[in-house]
């Protein structure tokens, strides 16, 4: 199984126009990056706040409903956050 | 007819104990209505009132105090590690990785994501959002919206004895500063408490100025070198010239000694254009124009008096009050004096008489200032007493446009750089004024008060949109015109020099007739003189001239108040009859 999300990854970074991607855990911590360091953290932490901002704004106005993507376009490239409602168990509390 | 109660007790029954009864009613009065009466009353016309039953609410706008803001960044620290994984060893954080890769919830999540990411980046891929449909279309004519100009941000004197703001340097290049000169012109009225820096400021930030520029005396004005945009001169109030370079502080880097220097406070400095790009003029009252290069500011390059008699007599000379200078012709400069003429001279001319070329009689006061058209350079604008003239070179009798005599002081003016026909003016009752000759000369098309005080000087950006004006409290005001007054329209330069040459043309008929009708009298009264060779001169001196005019005046002053007087008796006459009606009424109304 861990092969299979290997594979998707690395179609999804190899895909056209892709500058970079990262997976980070619920708490904020940064699983698998293919950018350096600094900006992964950097992303890691703007975007938390603002994945928290935007599913707020959207259970807030219906409640059923729930954030599926968030795209931020900016003048020179596009973030496209994709977010899941079943959290990871951490190993360590397993 | 009186409606009366009376009420009797026996006095022998005063002070018992009161024993209420009951009784039924009794009619006192009954009044029935008076149909006569109705015909005294007119009946009023129907009106429709409104009625709310609500509370009663009202609106009030506050103004808060300011509150000073201040942007900066956080740096983002590594968290929500586990508590038993020090963040800084790698061995444990690629140890925790490896785990959480290996979960399953962690797998099925990411395919699912994984999925919707591919999702959307083919979209992204698919379409290019941001494709220009419509580049080739030609621009819609645009509808003709009413001028209109909004304040952006205003950059006030952050020390408490408040000076004026004498003159604004955007910075070159793309203008995100402005420099501004605080000083006070007004006679022995600095007190020596009053702060001598000038600043400079960001047009983002208008809380606190970006730099502040600490000379020895208060600047007078000031100017950014247009080639190199670290680099400013300025002129103080005490004449001499002093050179910054922002990059090396907020001290002066050099400045002038105070022999060589002028002797008045330097009105008006500016960059020249030349190889080295270090060579400034200035212009002061004292009568001098002096030349220099930034590099050795202990003497002036040169010199130059502005006598008009070209003697170079410093006694004689006048006042500069403004100074200008167009990179396009590099050799020719123009002078505003405080007299109201307008010198205009050649800096390559060998000798020093030759210097001033030729002078225009423009205003009746000082000429606080001088432009030329950037796009039509043998036209200037300059602006003096009540008035704004443009003028051209040719002419040098009269101007060939002129604004109307307006209710105050025009203190500053500058050419739109992106617009040929639009200047603007600042006024003393604190008015900015955009005048657009193409399309009405009589006034200015837009016309913004700014502040209470007078305004005293004026800078447009170089994309002719922001402008900004200063005040005599130390307020720089940065204002945002509207694009129709700062994009060129179409046909607008072919117009202008249509307008511009018909106006000189005009000029120059009237020039010529004037002249000519000169020389018809002259020529008359050279026959008149030879004809009779002992009369004296026609020319009066001026204690008869005086005199004539004390007696014309008196004469004058008597005609009036006779006039005055009569005017007076009529009225009077004409009181008593009006008494006299208003008294036959009353005793006309007495007596029915």
């Amino acid at each position: 199984m861990g092969e299979e999300v290997e594979a998707q990854m690395k179609r999804i970074e190899a895909t056209k126009g892709v500058i970079g991607t990262l997976v980070v855990d619920p708490d904020g911590v940064p699983i698998r990056s293919t950018l350096d360091q600094s900006m992964t953290l950097q992303y890691a932490g703007q975007l938390r706040q603002l994945v928290i901002l935007a599913r707020s704004a959207v259970r807030d106005i219906d409640p059923q409903n729930d954030l599926s993507a968030l795209r931020v376009r900016s003048k020179s490239n596009e973030i496209i956050v994709v977010t899941a409602l079943v959290y990871i168990q951490s190993p360590s509390k397993v | 007819m009186e409606i009366v109660h009376v009420y009797s007790k026996l006095r022998s029954e005063f002070g018992r104990q009161c024993l209420f009864s009951d009784r039924p009613a009794e009619l006192l009065l009954d009044l029935p209505p008076d149909p006569s009466l109705t015909l005294s009353f007119i009946q009023k016309n129907h009106r429709d009132q409104a009625v709310q039953a609500c509370w009663e609410t009202s609106e009030h706008q506050l103004n808060t105090e300011r509150f000073e803001t201040g942007s900066c960044g956080i740096n983002h620290m590594e968290g929500g590690w586990p508590k038993d994984i020090n963040p800084a060893e790698m061995e444990q954080t690629i140890r925790f990785r490896k785990k959480v890769e290996k979960d399953e919830s962690y797998i099925n999540s990411v395919l699912q994501l994984g999925s919707v990411m591919e999702h959307c980046i083919r979209q992204n891929n698919a379409v290019d959002i941001y494709q220009e449909c419509f580049e080739d279309e030609e621009e819609v004519e645009e509808i003709q919206e009413p001028p209109s100009a909004k304040t952006v941000n205003v950059f006030r004197d952050p020390n408490e004895i408040k000076r004026t703001v004498t003159s604004l340097s955007w910075q070159p290049d793309g203008g995100r500063k402005l420099a501004v000169a605080y000083s006070c012109l007004e006679f022995q009225k600095s007190s020596k408490d009053m702060s001598l820096d000038s600043y400079i400021w960001d047009i983002e930030n208008p809380n606190r100025p970006e730099m502040m520029l600490k000379p020895a005396s208060p600047l007078v004005c000031l100017d950014y070198n247009p080639k190199d945009s670290h680099t400013l001169v300025g002129g103080s109030y005490n004449g001499q010239i002093v050179f910054w370079d922002i990059r090396k502080g907020n001290q002066p880097v050099e400045f002038s000694s105070l022999e060589h220097s002028h002797r008045d406070p330097v009105y008006k400095i500016i960059w020249l254009q030349s190889k080295t790009g270090t060579d400034a003029f200035s212009a002061s009252t004292d009568g001098q124009v002096l030349w220099w290069d930034v590099r050795k500011l202990a003497e002036p390059t040169e010199r130059l008096v502005l006598d008009p008699s070209r003697e170079g007599n410093l006694d004689q000379a006048l006042g500069a009050i403004s100074l200008e200078f167009e990179p396009t012709m590099p050799t020719k400069f123009m002078v505003g004096t405080e007299q109201g003429l307008v010198i205009s001279c050649n800096r390559k001319a060998k000798t020093p008489a030759e210097k001033i070329v030729c002078t225009y009689d423009s205003h009746h006061g000082p000429i606080y200032a001088l432009q030329r058209n950037p796009f039509f350079p043998k036209n200037f604008l300059t602006v003096g007493d009540w008035t704004a003239r443009i003028w051209s070179e040719d002419i040098k009798e009269s101007s060939i446009m002129w604004t109307k005599y307006q209710m105050s002081y025009l203190t500053d003016a500058c050419w739109s750089p992106v617009r040929p026909s639009v200047f603007f003016t600042v006024k003393m009752d604190g008015v900015l004024d955009v005048w657009d000759i193409l399309f009405k000369q009589s006034d200015p098309t837009l016309s913004l008060k700014v502040c209470d005080k007078s305004l005293y000087s004026l800078s447009v950006q170089d994309n002719g949109c922001l402008v900004a004006c200063g005040s005599q409290l130390g307020e720089a005001t940065l204002l945002e015109i509207c694009s129709g007054l700062s994009t060129l329209q179409k046909n607008e330069k072919s117009l202008l020099a249509a307008m511009f040459e018909r106006e000189s043309k005009r000029e120059k008929i009237l020039e010529a007739r004037q002249r000519e009708v000169r020389l018809k009298e002259r020529s008359r009264s050279e026959q008149s003189r030879e004809e009779e060779v002992g009369r004296e001169e026609g020319e009066e001196d001026p204690k008869h001239l005086i005199a004539r005019a004390e007696s014309d005046f008196y004469s004058l002053v008597e005609a009036e108040v006779k006039r005055r007087e009569k005017k007076d008796e009529v009225m009077k006459e004409k009181d008593i009859c009006e008494e006299k009606d208003v008294k036959d009424e009353e005793q006309r109304g007495t007596s029915e």
